[in-house]
């Protein structure tokens, strides 16, 4: 870069100052191709946004359901619900291990539970959709004590109620407090709405454990779910060697965080994928555009850069002139695809089948400040990108001949 | 025709400008290509579905088993041609489950049923013959380096046998392949005789997962399907019969929100690409407004003019969408390998192709007809003048 000896740095940084403050109140005038790189960067923003907080969303889910401080016990060989079985006798003799934590009343704070998957349509369709439906005990809200019931009230022993989870009431029909529903052979009332912080229960109709056997003609559970009397690797460790000596048992013991995690990895990893090759290909596409664009703000703008290079500005002032000028559209850009993912997305619902355990399982998009910021960074990105080579092309343009063509 | 060179010879005027556009154009419908090829892959149950089998299933929820003696009193019902049941076996293979889908089925009437999976007659009979015998797609074969003659090794995740192992082990007999794409998805799966299965496992003996149902008029799978259903009504095992592509585009709908979620992003793209292209080309003939006006003046009509500035858009929209989709058909190979059969195979179907020619002429259409609307309205006198 050549420096026309006109002073000191500080001449040459006014010099960068004064050429950008020119060409940034000089925008309004070229209104249309800079909108066009507005409008291209804030789309390429407001979807890397979106599919980033879907992703977000899911993994935040996956993060609040279950505690380290419990564990999930299924036959052994099964790592999923669906396929486990545990037997009524088996579940009696788990519940009673030392291990396991009692509440006050010395009752164990375990809860055998069963899962079946019933056919629900969505909001305003008629395809049925597997949405699980789980037999719990009644000390589940002690055992999970992240589950409150928000509306109505919990379901009565032995009676055929269920409460239904924040997630699944939004998205499939027929699930308000109050109405009814028929699942085999009988009506069932909703009775309540339960949330639980988020976690993948939401997306669950939850009822009496005994009810739910006999309803469903099932001679046993699926799955125990305990609080560990002692939380940690030894405490652990304990339970699981007193179910290895038990011969009447042949389980398979592991904590909450880590069978939930198991449960997702196929959806997490389509989520993940879909997410970042999506930007990644947006975000290559908007830096063509964009360098498209600066190109053609530099073409129109020839004669005027020359007209400062002869009157013998430097070549640095205009590079950084026209860097800024990219960056600024950019980041407008980025802030707007950020604000409309934040209004159109934020907080949305989406629920869609978890390979894993062949159900439906709801979350919601959440735009975080780490998003937008990373948005925000990638339009930064895409500008720098898109505003390089034009810059250099402007300081490298020969003087007589932009004057002479312009 | 003859003109292509003169459109070639506009279009890259400015080397860089329409390289850059072509090459965003190309991203765009890369994306189109992939993305369109998941879904296709989700929705490519329905495509090789038969409009002439239904599938009948536990009323309530999939997963719950029928009896498997309800076999012949559906072959009774009228219209009924053929019958086939399958079980979920829950296969875990070398310690990882579901790495592949393993049914249950009584040969002979499976393969009846899918006459679309190719097998050796001789393989079909050693299958048929051999209790514990097994069939596997050939690409599950191939993926695991399996012989016919070998003994599989699967363990189930559901069914122990009688003694409580869960280890079960099966003669492998047969390969069966397709050639169409979207059946080939369907052969990722092992077929186990049926006969020594449920002769040994603990539980659920005499149950199946499904059943199968050919018919002789696909014109009747709605009556057919309710007489099937009323047959089991108020029974301890009812069910729950329709076509098999409802079954299938059942399934794809389950993906639901994330399907129109992808349907959404495809939008803003080409909007995003409509946008950037449109203004590009717009300058790119307002640059020019003195050749087109040179043009008309040796002769060219309006109408000609016109053509060949939409032609141009043509021509753009055209080499993007076509060298982005050539992208997505290259790079969907190497995208397979990676999924490691966790995913059905990814193929751009020929319905892909039409929709993004489709979209290109949509696109070239909306790009190009304002400027070329403009090229038309030009006056020779006014163009020229109005440039020195």
């Amino acid at each position: 870069m050549r420096w026309p000896g006109t002073g000191e740095p500080m001449t040459s940084l006014n010099q960068v100052v004064h050429v950008t403050l020119i060409n940034l109140r000089t925008i309004p005038q070229r209104l249309g191709t800079s909108l066009v790189i507005v409008i291209g960067i804030a789309g390429v923003v407001g979807v890397l946004v979106s599919v980033l907080a879907m992703g977000e969303g899911f993994r935040h889910t996956l993060a609040s359901t279950g505690r380290a401080t419990r564990v999930i016990m299924l036959r052994a060989g099964s790592d999923a619900e669906m396929t486990s079985g545990v037997a009524r006798d088996q579940a009696t003799v788990l519940a009673n291990l030392p291990g396991v934590a009692r509440d006050a009343t010395g009752r164990p704070l375990v809860s055998a539970e069963l899962v079946v998957m019933v056919d629900l349509p969505r909001h305003g369709q008629s395809d049925p959709n597997n949405v699980p439906f789980r037999g719990v005990q009644p000390i589940v809200f002690a055992v999970r004590d992240e589950v409150r019931v928000v509306e109505g009230r919990p379901f009565e022993r032995g009676l055929r109620e269920v409460i239904v989870g924040r997630k699944a009431a939004r998205t499939f029909a027929g699930l308000a407090v109050g109405s009814r529903i028929a699942f085999r052979d009988s009506d069932w009332t909703v009775v309540g709405t339960f949330e639980s912080g988020g976690d993948v229960h939401e997306s669950e109709i939850w009822a009496d454990a005994e009810v739910a056997l006999s309803a469903f003609r099932r001679t046993g559970f699926q799955s125990v779910t305990a609080a560990l009397a002692d939380p940690s690797a030894a405490g652990l460790a304990a339970l699981k060697e007193s179910i290895a000596r038990d011969r009447r048992l042949s389980i398979n013991v592991l904590r909450e965080p880590e069978y939930y995690a198991k449960q997702a990895s196929i959806l997490s990893r389509l989520i993940g994928v879909l997410g970042y090759s999506v930007a990644m290909f947006m975000a290559i596409g908007a830096t063509f555009g964009a360098l498209n664009c600066m190109y053609s703000a530099i073409a129109s703008r020839q004669t005027e850069i020359a007209t400062l290079r002869a009157i013998g500005f430097g070549g640095a002032p205009v590079v950084a002139s026209v860097m800024v000028e990219a960056i600024v559209l950019a980041l407008l850009g980025g802030v707007a695809g950020a604000a409309l993912a934040y209004v159109y997305c934020d907080g949305a619902s989406l629920s869609t089948l978890n390979f894993n355990t062949f159900s439906q399982v709801a979350f919601d998009f959440r735009v975080t400040r780490g998003l937008v910021a990373q948005g925000l960074a990638g339009a930064l990105v895409i500008g720098a990108a898109g505003g390089l080579l034009p810059a250099i092309r402007a300081a490298r343009l020969p003087v007589t001949a932009a004057l002479r063509t312009g | 025709m003859k003109y292509l060179p003169l459109l070639w010879a506009q279009l890259f005027r400015k080397k860089t400008r329409t390289v850059l556009t072509v090459l965003s154009v190309l991203v765009a419908f890369l994306l189109f290509g992939l993305l369109e090829a998941v879904q296709t892959a989700f929705e490519s149950g329905a495509d090789s579905a038969d409009a002439k089998r239904l599938l009948t299933t536990a009323r309530y929820s999939i997963i719950e088993p029928l009896p498997m003696s309800y076999a012949p009193r559906i072959e009774r019902v009228p219209g009924v041609v053929g019958v086939a049941y399958a079980d979920w076996f829950g296969a875990k293979y070398q310690n990882e489950s579901n790495a592949f889908a393993v049914f249950a089925v009584d040969p002979a009437r499976y393969l009846d049923m899918y006459p679309e999976f190719a097998i050796a007659p001789e393989q079909r009979a050693a299958f048929v013959k051999m209790r514990t015998g097994a069939v596997a797609g050939k690409i599950l074969a191939d993926r695991y380096g399996w012989k016919i003659g070998q003994k599989l090794p699967i363990a189930s995740e559901i069914h122990s046998k009688t003694d409580g192992s869960l280890d079960w082990e099966f003669d492998l007999v047969g390969l069966f392949d397709s050639d169409d794409p979207a059946v080939r998805a369907n052969t990722e799966v092992v077929l186990i005789n049926v006969a020594h299965f449920d002769e040994a496992r603990q539980v659920n003996r005499g149950k199946t997962g499904w059943y199968i149902v050919r018919i002789a008029d696909a014109e009747q799978a709605r009556p057919i399907s309710a007489d099937i259903d009323r047959m089991f009504a108020n029974s301890p095992d009812e069910t729950k019969t329709a076509p098999e592509k409802e079954f299938a585009l059942g399934f794809a709908k389950q993906i639901g929100d994330i399907g129109a979620l992808v349907t959404r992003i495809l939008f803003a793209v080409f909007f995003t690409i409509l946008i950037l292209t449109g203004n590009t080309m717009a300058q790119a003939i307002r640059e020019r407004v003195p050749e087109l006006a040179i043009l008309k003046t040796v002769g060219f009509s309006n109408a000609t003019v016109a053509a060949l500035v939409l032609g141009e858009a043509a021509l753009l929209l055209a080499l993007g969408a076509g060298l982005g989709m050539a992208a997505a058909v290259a790079l969907l190979p190497s995208l397979n390998g990676a999924t490691g059969g966790r995913f059905p195979p990814l193929f751009v179907s020929g319905v892909t192709w039409a929709w993004a020619a489709g979209v290109a002429t949509s696109l070239a259409l909306a790009i190009g007809l304002p400027p070329a609307l403009r090229a038309n309205r030009l006056r020779i006198v006014d163009a020229l003048a109005g440039h020195r």
